[in-house]
């Protein structure tokens, strides 16, 4: 292998292969350092560039040639050089720059978290929560489309997208027939499949999780519940589909599994991509095998009332005796 | 009289058929460089002529051939843009209309130089006439032996194609052009890798504009160091510019560059003033991403000294009292004009325009032209202007290809320079329905120029 590349992220260094991005090479140190990333995917070719909100200031260029980047650039597609030095979130240029961009996304999205069946695990929502401004400055009608149904099992709200392209390039590489694209241009852009031709194919459904916000969503979970009133359980079942591993996430309320999605990772991305058969026809606790509760960030709303965000009181800290009592539950939170 | 390299024969009758076009010349550019040169060579004299791109960089066109990747056993691909979509230049569709096989024979040329064995010419999809022309005179050079299979005994061969876009800006831009030509939406790609590493079907390729492809010609007839020796500086040659608005003759001219922008707009050889005794109030000297600037600033510098009509001259100042040469678009505002109506025109261009991909874009363009209609119409406040100038801050440099920053400048720049135009528009809002600001104070009172330069020509 040649040479690890020295890259150093808002003063914390690490070394990664050549050819990484700047924001995997940020994803390698992790924390708060981490640019977020509406239209990356680390899994889908092509993806990333678009929406901007992972923009860094790249401070000096690379060992040989020192120079600063004249523009902030996009970390998703800017690949690391030999002692680069980037600032993510310790340079005010990229804060302000980025709440423009997060800003821009908000301007024509409804806001209807209230009924949208993404809230509480939707990317724009924890973006505009760290960024976003609690006014907002536009005063003008949103654009606004129908809701689209895109085949029995996918429903499309224009309105929320903020086409970061990704389900388009989920289609193309994932599932064996693409029907659907971008039509037009500009902030009249839209998703769809060309006079509502049905996605219908064995992987479509991944449209859905690839998805930051609320834009494609599971019509057989539509308003069944709120994802924080729902317990998340790792789970996996022998799927005979060659390209399926079988491995999800359950979610459930109470005895039901209110829906299936594929696991995904810290950086809100899926671990694999699931087929259609786990995703909409298993919804009962016989056809799986439960693994263990789904580790959810304590910043998550899923968190509110979850067991693994149980955390020793205080009190617990700073007495041995009751340290040995609560043994058990000591090394479970630990273990996160 | 300046120069003509370009539009020398422009007037002479049937000059857009081969026979007279080789009567005045014609495809001696062709003979001499498959002839007696090889590729090397003719990169070599484009290099010496110092000729910039005119699709509005200025980007050194020797040099963006030099950089031309050459792997073995992979095609190389010339592509001219011909998109021409931005407002206010109108010069390729001159060209191609009345003098096509200028454009063929830079193409041959170029093509020869690149070693390129198959090249492009994307027409923007609303110039079907242009197209038809263009494919006419390809007819007439191949049955010429100009283009096919071994040209003139020389062992190479090229194919010449004509490929209509679908009538998108975006598609100028060189990326997008290529992804169209591909037959996929026209989005920008992210760069790099640039068209030079992989371009069109992943290969190297050079994109070029209709008039630096046309440029070859006569740099190859006289020399690089002959043509280097027309223009100003590192302005060499000529170019063409588009001159619209209220002129006494607007059109397409050909200037040598370093021409005085007073002289260009009031000297009967050019644009013969402004229409009906008027008074110049504004100009947007390059095409409607550059920024706009005041009469005064237009004909001077900030510290009074003549600008000229030159890459460098023109941008002198930077961002505060300069603007751009862009691609020659040179549109003249009369004291009538409303620049914040001018600037939601703009606006709304950019808006309808924009590919979509960046969200500062996409929902920026929209927010701008929102915004800078409310404040034509009546209905503006106070806050708008800032607002338009931070919104237009959080669009420029943020985004994959130029189009952002050209949406962004010209309402910058507007309002830099006439901020209280858009403030009469507030405080006044329904007189600003029925009248014009004028030309009120920001253009220096300007004396009509008319007079004083006829006696300097003569
Ligand atoms: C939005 C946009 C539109 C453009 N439109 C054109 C065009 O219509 N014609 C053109 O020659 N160049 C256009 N360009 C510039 C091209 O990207 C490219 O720089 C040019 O074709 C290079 O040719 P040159 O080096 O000969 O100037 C455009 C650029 C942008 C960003
Ligand atoms: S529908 Fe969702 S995944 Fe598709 S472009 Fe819109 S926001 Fe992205
Ligand atoms: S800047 Fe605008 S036109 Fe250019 S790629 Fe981005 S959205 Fe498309
Ligand atoms: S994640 Fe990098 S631009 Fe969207």
């Amino acid at each position: 292998m040649a040479d690890l590349m020295k890259v150093t992220i808002d003063g914390i260094t690490v070394e990664v292969a050549p050819g990484t991005s700047i924001l995997n090479a940020a994803r390698q140190i992790g924390g708060d350092i981490v640019p977020p990333a509406m239209c990356y995917y680390s899994k889908l070719e092509g993806s990333g560039g678009k929406c901007r909100t992972c923009i860094v200031k790249v401070s000096k260029g690379s060992e040989k040639d020192p120079r600063p980047m004249p523009k902030l650039v996009a970390s998703c597609r800017t690949t690391v050089m030999d002692g680069m030095e980037v600032q993510n979130i310790t340079s005010p240029e990229v804060l302000e720059a980025r709440s423009g961009v997060v800003e821009m996304l908000l301007i024509n999205h409804p806001l209807d978290c209230p009924v949208c069946d993404q809230a509480g695990e939707c990317d724009l929502q924890n973006l505009g929560y760290e960024h976003g401004l609690q006014k907002t400055r536009y005063e003008f009608e949103r654009r606004t489309f129908d809701r689209i149904d895109i085949g029995d099992k996918i429903q499309l709200h224009m309105n929320r997208c903020i086409l970061c392209y990704r389900c388009v390039f989920t289609a193309d590489q994932i599932t064996n027939k693409r029907v659907h694209g971008i039509l037009n241009r500009g902030d009249h852009s839209e998703i769809s499949t060309y006079i509502q031709t049905a996605v219908d194919n064995d992987f479509s459904g991944n449209v859905i999780d690839v998805c930051p916000v609320g834009a494609l969503t599971d019509k057989t979970f539509r308003f069944k519940n709120r994802v924080w009133f729902t317990k998340p359980v790792d789970a996996h079942r022998n799927c005979d589909h060659e390209k399926c591993n079988g491995q999800v996430t359950l979610w459930y309320k109470g005895a039901d599994v209110l829906r299936v999605t594929a696991r995904k990772d810290q950086f809100g991305e899926v671990e694999s991509f699931i087929c259609n058969t786990c995703r909409f026809e298993k919804k009962a606790t016989s056809d799986w095998n439960i693994e263990q509760p789904t580790h959810i960030p304590d910043t998550s709303v899923i968190a509110s009332n979850h067991y693994e965000t149980f955390k020793p009181l205080p009190v617990i800290m700073e007495n041995l005796a009751l340290q040995k009592a609560n043994q058990v539950e000591l090394e479970k939170t630990s273990k996160f | 009289m300046g120069r003509k390299l370009l539009l020398e024969h422009i007037n002479v009758p049937g000059i857009n058929t081969l026979e007279v076009y080789r009567q005045k010349g014609g495809y001696r550019a062709v003979e001499k460089a498959l002839k007696t040169l090889t590729p090397d060579e003719v990169v070599e004299e484009v290099k010496k002529s110092g000729l910039r791109g005119r699709g509005g960089a200025g980007f050194p066109t020797g040099m963006k051939w030099s950089f031309l990747a050459k792997p073995e056993g992979v095609a190389r691909y010339l592509v001219c843009n011909a998109d021409e979509s931005e407002p206010g230049t109108f010069k390729d569709r001159y060209l191609m209309t009345y003098i096509p096989h200028a454009l063929i024979e830079g193409m041959i040329v170029s093509s020869f130089a690149l070693g390129a064995n198959t090249s492009y010419i994307y027409v923007r999809g609303e110039m079907m006439p242009q197209i038809r022309i263009l494919e006419k005179a390809i007819a007439e050079a191949k049955a010429a032996g100009f283009l096919g299979k071994n040209i003139l005994g020389s062992g190479y061969d090229l194919e010449l194609y004509v490929q209509s876009g679908g009538g998108a800006y975006i598609c100028g831009e060189e990326t997008a052009l290529l992804e169209s030509l591909e037959g996929k939406r026209g989005n920008p790609r992210i760069k790099p890798p640039f068209p030079a590493i992989a371009g069109l079907y992943g290969c190297p390729t050079v994109v070029n504009n209709v008039e630096s492809i046309a440029a070859v010609v006569p740099i190859i007839n006289d020399g690089g160091d002959e043509y280097a020796k027309v223009g100003i500086g590192r302005s060499t040659g000529t170019k063409l510019i588009s001159a619209s608005g209220n002129l006494v003759k607007p059109g397409v001219y050909e200037i040598e560059l370093g021409l005085p922008v007073e002289e260009f707009i009031y000297s009967d050889e050019y644009c013969g003033g402004i229409a009906n005794g008027k008074r110049l109030k504004a100009t947007v000297a390059g095409g409607s991403s550059v920024p706009i600037l005041p009469a005064n600033l237009t004909l001077k510098y900030a510290n009074g000294e003549p600008r000229l009509m030159s890459y460098e001259s023109l941008a002198e100042g930077g961002f505060a009292t300069g603007t751009m040469m862009g691609s020659g678009g040179f549109i003249a505002f009369d004291e009538d004009q409303c620049i914040v109506r001018n600037t939601w025109n703009f606006s709304r261009f950019y808006h309808h325009e924009s590919c979509g991909q960046c969200s500062p874009c996409r929902e920026g363009t929209g927010w701008l032209e929102k915004v800078l209609h409310r404040l034509e119409f009546g209905h503006g406040k106070m806050s708008d202007i800032d607002l338009l100038v931070d919104v237009s801050k959080k669009i420029e440099g943020n985004t994959i290809c130029p189009l952002g920053d050209a949406a962004a400048w010209p309402v910058a720049s507007a309002i830099r320079h006439f901020r209280d135009e858009f403030e009469w528009h507030v405080k006044e809002p329904s007189k600003s329905q029925t009248s014009n600001y004028g030309l009120a104070n920001y253009a220096n009172p300007i004396e009509k120029k008319e007079e004083e330069v006829k006696q300097d020509n003569s």
